[in-house]
């Protein structure tokens, strides 16, 4: 991955990025949704990879939100990159981290099924984002990484 | 929040918001919990009319309200549902449990 970025920078030379710090409150997600669409339009997005984005987005910033915080108060930064057809967004707290990330992924797992969590957060992220990485640091935070390419062509199962 | 909620004979329909995440969520539960304690309303009917987007809170939403009701013999329907709420739905398996209609 940093290879094919720095070749990429190196022939285009332009990335353009920006950082936008928010607190970590559920009041602030749909504003964290509408500044990665809106960083997002000069590439011309579909508006199904718009939703995707979105929903990707959202998914992570709600973690940040519920599990990394507890007590309540904290900030979560959000990185948005984007180059030729590309998209890099990363969602980074400095909360409590997550012990163990494997089984945090896991489908419908949730430390909080009485706030009504799915454990869906991840395997959307996952499924509506081309990459997904994500590294924390136990009693540091969590960093959430994820990628779209846009104009691909998915293949979506409809019903 | 612009969700609205009517109970119509032993139905509680409720009108989605226009974005459904962790923020919408909570309260949405709690109004429908509320009319389904205080209303002879057994089944619940989620109005996506409004809604361009639902990420996993809006799962946890309508499993809750699944739980609520099911023990009663209730049912919960989906109606008008756009792409992406259609996606979210399938991939969450939703509809082992739940009736999509249009």
């Amino acid at each position: 991955m940093d290879t094919i970025t720095q070749i990429t920078d190196a022939m285009t030379g332009c990335k353009d990025r920006t950082e936008v710090i928010f607190q970590a409150r559920s009041v602030n997600e749909a504003f964290a949704r509408i500044v990665v669409s809106a960083f997002a339009a000069p590439l011309n997005p579909t508006m199904e990879e718009i939703a995707d984005v979105k929903t990707a987005v959202s998914e992570a910033v709600t973690n940040a939100i519920i599990h990394a915080y507890p007590e309540g108060d904290g900030i979560i930064h959000m990185r948005l990159t984007r180059w030729e057809n590309t998209m890099e967004v990363v969602i980074e707290d400095e909360g409590i981290g997550i012990p163990d990330v494997e089984r945090a992924m896991e489908p419908l797992y949730t430390t909080r099924p009485e706030m009504e969590r799915s454990g869906m957060g991840f395997s959307f992220m996952e499924a509506f984002m081309d990459e997904l990485s994500v590294n924390s640091i136990f009693g540091r935070g969590t960093s959430v990484v994820m990628t779209k390419y846009f104009g691909r062509i998915h293949t979506y199962d409809e019903e | 929040m612009a969700q609205d909620f009517a109970i119509i004979e032993n139905y509680l329909m409720i009108k989605m918001p226009e974005e459904v995440g962790h923020y919408e969520a909570a309260d949405i539960s709690r109004t429908a919990d509320h009319f389904l304690m205080n209303s002879k309303a057994k089944n619940v009917v989620f109005d996506f009319e409004d809604t361009v987007l639902m990420d996993s809170s809006g799962i946890g939403v309508i499993i809750g309200r699944y739980r609520k009701v099911d023990c009663f013999g209730g049912k919960v329907f989906l109606i008008h549902c756009n792409k992406q709420i259609k996606r979210v739905i399938h991939m969450a398996g939703l509809l082992r449990y739940v009736e999509m209609m249009n």
